[in-house]
């Protein structure tokens, strides 16, 4: 099943024209720049704006295409806006039943109660909502949209008007919502660390066109991508929990190119043996080495192979004299950012087996 | 104390200013709907023509109304084909004639409690399931509930103080176009002080205890809200 979109609009000063077609499970973040269009394409896959021409299909539901047009009320969405879009008039509780009361008892997915825990509700229920706090609103509107049975939740940068703590509060709900329901989500935002962190699959955009679309791991270490050549470009493993090194205080993690060590999260977060957790490794916390380094203190080695090698051609101060190494640890894409010289001293060349050094692990779960 | 006359002019102008509220908050809405989200290049004027009766000296708009629901006025023939001879000088032509007076007083807070709202509370109704006229109903009714309040006031009140139009269209006939405007003018004219300061003084006191509900209500709706 997919989530196969393919949107043109015409306004006076921008164009939309978006076409891509990703898996309709899990989450699949729409990100690119202020201004390139993707809360446009996120109204438009909507019916939002109405002069929009194009196919919307979600799954085998047609929402739009050259004969008929759904209006927005007629499409089975959620939609979480940017900004509080609570019923100032309604509670909390009456604006989570407005969406529900509005679908016949046969559409409903979920249950009241279910939602209302999923985003821990319950004390909320009988404020009004214009007393809510921000991160409370959105917690609200979320779950309002998923009590509406959603095919596909739409999400325009839930987060965007909330600070770092609201942020750090709303997001294990939307890891959770992840975890436990099974609805698509398109999820627009323009900062990398929330896609990161969140997103399957990546839509990247630019200047109202699809410049590529595929599962975040790929999406972020594309030599022919932006998102490769920024400062913070990192790849993205997913790994599980093998066990704990107690005495250390570290985690053991294993993913398909090896084993990893990383600081213990803590008791808050404890996790369980098994468990799926998102690793981030940062190009510039890779360092390669021709043999295996014993008497180091660096944790965290890895056999990789290399398979490309790219000038940084962003206009950062030095990018001339770095290079973009594209690696692959068992099918695993990562990079690292290493002097053009230290390649020369190396000889690196595609397909040359080294091994990758990772200074720093960060667990985004 | 109230004579006859005036107990029929208090009745008169009470039914007449009901009626007229209610057509003009019936009329009104789709009109001041449609005048904030049209896009029609020629709103404009049609904004125009709503607020003329703002500044429009009430005579004038009486005299044309006159020639308009007279019996040799252009709406003439579809009226004797309706079975009615003439609409001036009867309560139903006043009631025409308020609605004209009175459609900014009603038309202009709705638009403005219309725009204050914005589309947003809309599209979020819709991506919620809400057909359209449910979302009007469900999101924008209560939502503009101190516009409406503001509304009805201000043409309820307008129209009971309304004197130059009835005068022009109405006449001054005791129990179907006499209202209290014109008893009190008779008054004056018939030197009647007393009987004049009666009304007056009702009318003054009836339009100050309508604006302080309108302003109280709309205090309080809006400390519940925020």
């Amino acid at each position: 099943m997919t989530i196969d979109v393919q949107l043109h609009l015409k306004r006076d000063d921008f164009t939309l024209d978006a076409t891509f077609c990703v898996p309709s499970s899990g989450i699949t973040a729409l990100f690119g720049p202020s201004g390139c269009g993707k809360t446009t394409l996120l109204r438009t896959i909507a019916g939002l704006e109405k002069k929009a021409r194009g196919r919307v299909v979600i799954g085998d539901t047609v929402w739009q295409d050259e004969t008929r047009c759904l209006p927005t009320h007629q499409r089975q969405l959620g939609y979480v806006f940017q900004e509080a879009s609570l019923f100032e008039h309604l509670s909390v509780h009456q604006n989570l039943e407005y969406g529900l009361k509005r679908l016949p008892k046969e559409k409903q997915r979920f249950d009241f109660d279910q939602i209302v825990t999923l985003l821990d509700l319950a004390t909320l229920l009988p404020r009004q909502s214009a007393r809510l706090s921000g991160g409370e609103r959105q917690r609200v509107a979320v779950a309002r949209a998923l009590l509406s049975s959603p095919q596909l939740l739409l999400m325009d940068e839930p987060l965007a008007a909330l600070d770092q703590q609201r942020k750090r509060e709303i997001l294990p709900f939307f890891a959770r919502l992840h975890g436990e329901l099974d609805i698509p989500i398109l999820y627009v935002s323009h900062a990398a660390d929330e896609v990161a962190r969140l997103a399957d699959h990546l839509v990247l955009l630019n200047d109202g066109r699809v410049q590529a679309s595929g599962p975040i791991a790929e999406m972020l270490t594309r030599a022919d991508l932006p998102l490769a050549h920024d400062h913070d470009a990192a790849a993205i493993i997913e790994a599980t929990l093998s066990g704990y090194d107690t005495p250390f205080n570290l985690a053991r993690l294993t993913f398909p190119g090896g084993r990893f060590s990383v600081p213990h999260p803590g008791p808050e977060n404890e996790l369980t043996k098994g468990q799926p957790v998102r690793l981030r490794v940062l190009a510039r916390d890779v360092s390669l080495t021709l043999e295996q380094q014993t008497g180091t203190s660096i944790l965290n080695i890895v056999p990789v192979t290399v398979t490309a090698l790219n000038a940084e051609n962003t206009r950062q101060p030095g990018a001339g004299a770095q290079l973009l190494v594209q690696l692959d640890a068992n099918g695993v894409p990562l990079l690292a950012r290493i002097t053009r010289k230290s390649a020369v001293a190396l000889a690196l060349e595609p397909g040359k087996p080294v091994f990758a050094q990772i200074k720093a692990i960060a667990l985004l779960d | 104390m109230l004579s006859e006359t005036d107990i029929l002019a208090l009745w008169t102008t009470l039914k007449l200013a009901g009626l007229t509220t209610i057509i003009l908050l019936l009329l009104g809405t789709p009109l001041a709907w449609w005048l904030t989200h049209s896009r029609f290049r020629f709103k404009v004027i049609v904004e125009a023509l709503v607020a003329l009766p703002l500044i429009l000296p009430p005579t004038v708009l009486g005299f044309y109304l006159l020639i308009m629901l007279g019996p040799n006025g252009p709406l003439g023939p579809l009226m004797q084909s309706l079975g009615i001879h003439t609409l001036a000088f009867t309560f139903t032509g006043l009631v025409i004639g308020s609605v004209f007076y009175s459609l900014p007083f009603v038309v202009q807070p709705l638009q403005n409690a219309f725009a204050a709202i914005g589309r947003r509370p809309l599209e979020v109704a819709a991506t919620l399931r809400a057909r359209p006229l449910d979302q009007f109903f469900s999101v924008v009714l209560p939502l503009a509930r101190p516009g409406y309040l503001t509304a009805a006031v201000l043409g309820f009140a307008h129209t009971v103080g309304e004197f130059g139009v009835v005068l022009m269209i109405g006449g001054n006939i005791p129990g179907e176009t006499q209202v209290l405007s014109i008893a009190i003018y008779d008054h004056v004219e018939a030197l009647e002080y007393g009987q004049a300061h009666l009304l007056s003084g009702g009318l003054l006191l009836l339009s100050f205890v309508l604006l302080l509900m309108v302003y109280t209500l709309n205090r309080r709706y809006r400390l519940t809200s925020t």
